[in-house]
């Protein structure tokens, strides 16, 4: 077979055929969300295609974790809705939240591990949880998720007593010890070294291939993510800015995209957090 | 008219935090039961619990059952009744001290320690993460500890009587030269099984309930951040010493009342 007949290597014809095709895992519909009276979305919808990778990227608290706890059900949105398989999150019970989850994860923005368990037992916790696996059974898929993050000789290491990097890699197998159907992944890459970010880049992308995963990524490493996403949707201002595969993303024309992709400070998005002008502020302190 | 709808509005966030609370507590406790998984979590918080609070426990059992016997001998020899040293330690011990004592101390190191731990756990977003694991953390976290909790503290409170008792037997027999023979038979005829023992097991039974559910749910309503957990934890020892009192005050009413 060539390799560019593969799929992910040749986006456009892939693109196509999945949009016709393949149904949509996580479909958000004109959803408007507020923290308190501050309006973090304001009636944004977007789809998460199954068996892809879409990055979100966007400015610092824009509201990227934000939106991966509304998939997750842990926020109800103030209007518009939440789908996953077609199915509506915030209006599920309890319940069925709960069933419905056993088909996703997330990693983390903070990692999260349980400091009570070492690394191992952190791995093993959702396995014990929702499998009858036996302990042996476990201890190989705990190895072999641990092997893919590099950290099989930190095991028996208590979460206090590893990096902040190598926790984020610990949290991301414990994220993927179930091989779920759905993953999110809160900046998977933050605090890593270019050599495991190569890792975990190359990790994510085979998750998606291999085992058919849908996958959620958040971050801001833009080059990064572009090389493995499948679907692009870049935030700012409380809305979608731009959304596209890599390649549309590259060549949007839009000076918002353009300013995120450059990383430039000056342009149409805000980098500083909404705040009176600097003048107004200075003009209180004589 | 402002303080009328601060009122309000204070009554009002006491009724919606008694709402959540009655929320923690039938999340944590009216649920399938799964014996292999949960009994061996409990068995391990009791360890936390309970075995680690075993000494401070029979320390001041000790210091108390030996004050008690100094300050009764004292009075009752005047009256040539010392010999009634071994039941006035007992009953004391039974009916108020043992549970009483336990339950504050109890607030004090461990409910203060389950307040922290769970706020910490929430501050960190580690009940998050096992939510999103399809875990409820009711079942996995908080209920363990609250079976724990409510399994030690009338076993501790028992044990602090009974680590009591010897410590009058101390000062009282040993010391100062209380009859031994007395102290022990004429303890046994005046206290009564149901009367002194039980309606103490009961008390503390009831202890036990209010101040893990007092931990648990400050701990799991904490605002997730540094001076939240401290603010819960304070509040956890703070209202659980005083629901404790309170609370002696109407059981022993109820059960020691005049007829
Ligand atoms: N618990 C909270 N209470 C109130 N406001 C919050 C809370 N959590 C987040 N916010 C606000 O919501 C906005 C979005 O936050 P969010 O964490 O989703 O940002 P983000 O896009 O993930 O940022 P970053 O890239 O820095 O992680 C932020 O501006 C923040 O001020
Ligand atoms: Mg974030």
């Amino acid at each position: 077979m060539h390799p560019s007949s593969l799929p992910g290597l040749h986006p456009t014809p892939v693109m196509e055929l999945l949009n016709t095709t393949m149904d949509n895992l996580v479909d958000i519909q004109h959803l408007t969300f507020r923290r308190q009276k501050r309006v973090i979305y304001d009636d944004i919808s977007l789809q998460i295609r199954k068996g892809q990778t879409t990055a979100i990227m966007g400015p610092s608290g824009i509201g990227k974790t934000t939106l991966l706890k509304l998939i997750g059900g842990q926020l109800k949105p103030d209007s518009g809705d939440v789908l996953f398989k077609g199915e509506s999150i915030p209006g599920m019970s309890r319940r069925r939240l709960f069933d419905v989850r056993r088909q996703m994860s997330m990693l983390f923005q903070s990692g999260a591990l349980f400091t009570d368990m070492s690394v191992y037992d952190n791995i093993a916790f959702p396995l014990r949880e929702h499998t009858r696996l036996s302990e042996a059974v476990i201890e190989i898929i705990v190895m072999l998720k641990l092997q893919a993050v590099g950290l099989r000789g930190a095991a028996h290491l208590m979460p206090a007593e590893l990096s902040g990097g190598m926790a984020r890699r610990a949290a991301l197998a414990r994220a993927i010890a179930l091989d779920p159907e759905l993953i999110l992944y809160d900046e998977p890459f933050a605090g890593q070294d270019p050599i495991s970010m190569g890792v975990l880049v190359k990790l994510i992308k085979a998750l998606n291939d291999a085992l058919n995963l849908t996958s959620v990524v958040v971050t801001h490493d833009v080059n990064e993510v572009m090389s493995i996403a499948d679907y692009v949707y870049i935030l700012a201002e409380k809305k979608i800015i731009g959304e596209g595969t890599p390649e549309e993303i590259r060549k949007s024309d839009s000076p918002l995209v353009q300013q995120f992709l450059n990383g430039e400070a000056d342009g149409p998005v805000p980098f500083h957090f909404p705040a009176p002008s600097m003048e107004s502020a200075l003009q209180g302190v004589k | 008219m402002e303080w009328l709808a601060r009122l309000g509005s204070a009554t009002l966030a006491r009724f919606s935090a008694m709402g959540r609370a009655t929320f923690v507590l039938t999340g944590a406790l009216i649920a399938k039961p799964q014996p292999m998984k949960h009994i061996p979590l409990t068995i391990q918080q009791m360890y936390v619990v309970g075995v680690q609070s075993l000494s401070i426990i029979v320390v001041s059992g000790l210091f108390i059952g030996m004050v008690m016997a100094l300050q009764g001998y004292t009075i009752l020899v005047d009256y040539g009744a010392e010999g009634s040293l071994g039941p006035m330690v007992a009953l004391s011990l039974l009916r108020e001290l043992g549970p009483v004592v336990t339950a504050l101390l109890f607030a004090g190191r461990a409910g203060s320690a389950l307040t922290a731990e769970i706020g910490l756990m929430k501050a960190t977003e580690q009940l998050s993460s096992m939510e999103m694991m399809a875990v409820d953390p009711l079942r996995r976290v908080v209920a363990p500890r609250l079976w724990a909790g409510m399994i030690s503290m009338p076993l501790l409170a028992i044990i602090f009587s009974a680590v009591g008792i010897l410590g009058g037997h101390l000062v009282g027999v040993d010391w100062l030269g209380v009859d031994a023979g007395s102290y022990w038979s004429i303890m046994q005829s005046t206290v009564e099984w149901n009367e002194d023992v039980m309606n103490g097991i009961i008390k503390s039974v009831v202890f036990a309930f209010v101040c893990t559910w007092i931990a648990i749910f400050k701990g799991y309503d904490a605002v997730p951040t540094s001076e939240g957990i401290s603010k819960a934890t304070t509040q956890t020892v703070v209202y659980s010493s005083l629901a404790v009192l309170g609370l002696d005050f109407v059981l022993t009413a109820i059960m020691f009342g005049i007829e």
